[in-house]
Order: structure tokens, then sequence, then C-alpha cells
């Protein structure tokens, strides 16, 4: 079966899937960590609509991007951003 | 945080996220979505309004008065919600069962109890937010 464009592109999201993970592994800053796992959030919502699933999709975009990404911010201001 | 751009930009946008978190809650029945992600977008709107403005103006918005009334009326709600299919001699939270008229598919008002329930439902997922955030900013001072 020939590969379509759909594939390409699910492949391209899970690639940065993965490397945004490791990279929230590697990373010291933990400020950084964060907002990388923004763009972890905004990749996996854009998976999940290619899973015909928009109700996660939305439920990841608000819960993963705003509210984790904030509050996280926000405890940094309270405890040391190194690792 | 606390220049002039940021905060005009911020006057022109927080009102449609609001808005729009409160579309998602009342559409939950019929379209992706429902009332936590709402609830989240509606709680976010407040937390960035109290971010760029200062936590006082937020606090001055919310005061923690209403927002221990909102959360707990809004589990109650809930509750209430669910004590319609007992009073009617069916199970808890019972929607057709409890002889409530369920309309059109498809349409807004398709839902019978639903949108009701997601309301309360969102309106207790926003005071949390904004009850965390305020607690969180809190323990720095």
């Amino acid at each position: 079966m020939p590969y379509t464009a759909l594939d390409y592109w699910n492949l391209v999201l899970l690639l940065i899937l993965v490397a945004t993970a490791l990279a929230m592994y590697f990373i010291k800053d933990l400020l950084h960590a964060v907002i990388v796992f923004g763009a972890y959030s905004v990749t996996m919502a854009l998976v999940w609509l290619q899973m015909n699933s928009p109700d996660l999709a939305i439920t990841e975009a608000a819960a993963g991007i705003g509210m984790t990404v904030l509050m996280m911010a926000v405890i940094f201001r309270t405890t040391r951003r190194e690792e | 945080m606390r220049d002039f751009i940021l905060k005009r930009a911020a006057a022109l946008i927080l009102p449609f996220i609001f808005v729009y978190g409160i579309y998602v809650i009342l559409h939950g029945a019929v379209s992706p979505g429902g009332s936590f992600a709402g609830g989240i977008i509606v709680g976010l709107s407040f937390v960035a309004f109290a971010t760029i403005y200062g936590i006082e103006k937020g606090k001055a918005k919310l005061p923690e008065q209403v927002l221990v009334w909102t959360e707990s009326y809004g589990t109650l709600w809930y509750g209430l919600m669910g004590m319609v299919g007992l009073g009617r001699g069916v199970p808890f939270l019972a929607n057709k069962l409890a002889g409530v008229d369920l309309g059109t598919p498809g349409t807004l008002a398709s839902g019978g109890l639903i949108p009701l329930i997601g309301l309360g439902v969102g309106i207790r997922v926003a005071s949390t937010i904004v009850t965390l955030f305020f607690t969180m900013m809190e323990e720095e001072s």
C-alpha cells in the first residue's frame, strides 16, 4: 500500500512528539522544559485530531497548553528553576 | 509584565476568550469540547487577566467569597440535576428515563439535562482553576 501525504504528516507529528519528549528530559532549566511541554501539547492536540477525536484535542489544548504550563510557571516563583 | 501593549492586547482578546469558553460549555452536548474544557478556558481568561493586570485587580474582579459560592453551588447544582431522576423513580442522573424531552437530534437543545449539568460543572471547574492560581500566588509572598 503506497504512503499518502497524510501518513507523512502523521510521521512528522510523531517525530516532533518524540523530539519534544526527549528534550524535556535533557533540558536543565525547568522553565524552558515547561515551555517545551507546551510545544508537546500542541503536537499532541494535532495527533488527537488526526485520530478523529476533536473532543480530546480541545481538552488537550486547554488543559495541556493553558493550565499545566501556566500553573508550572507560577510554581517557579517559589521554587528554584534549575534541576 | 506590566507594559502598555500587553494590557491593550489583553483587553481586546480576553472577553472573546471568556465568551468562547461559555460557548464550549453550552455546546458540550452537540459539539467537541464540553464542560471541563470550557470551564478551563473560562478560568484561564480570569487567570490571564490577573497575571497581566496584577493580582490585586484580579482579586477585585473575583473576590474569594464569589469563588467559594460558585465552587460549592456548582457542585450542588450537579447533585440537584441528578436528583431529578431519583424524584421520578428512576436511577440517579437519568436523562431520557426521567421523561425529559430530548428534542431533535443534532440541534442545540437535544441533550435533555446534559447542558444544565454541564453548566454546573463548567462553573465549578472555572472557579477551581482561579482558586488554585490565587492560592499559589499567595504562597510566594
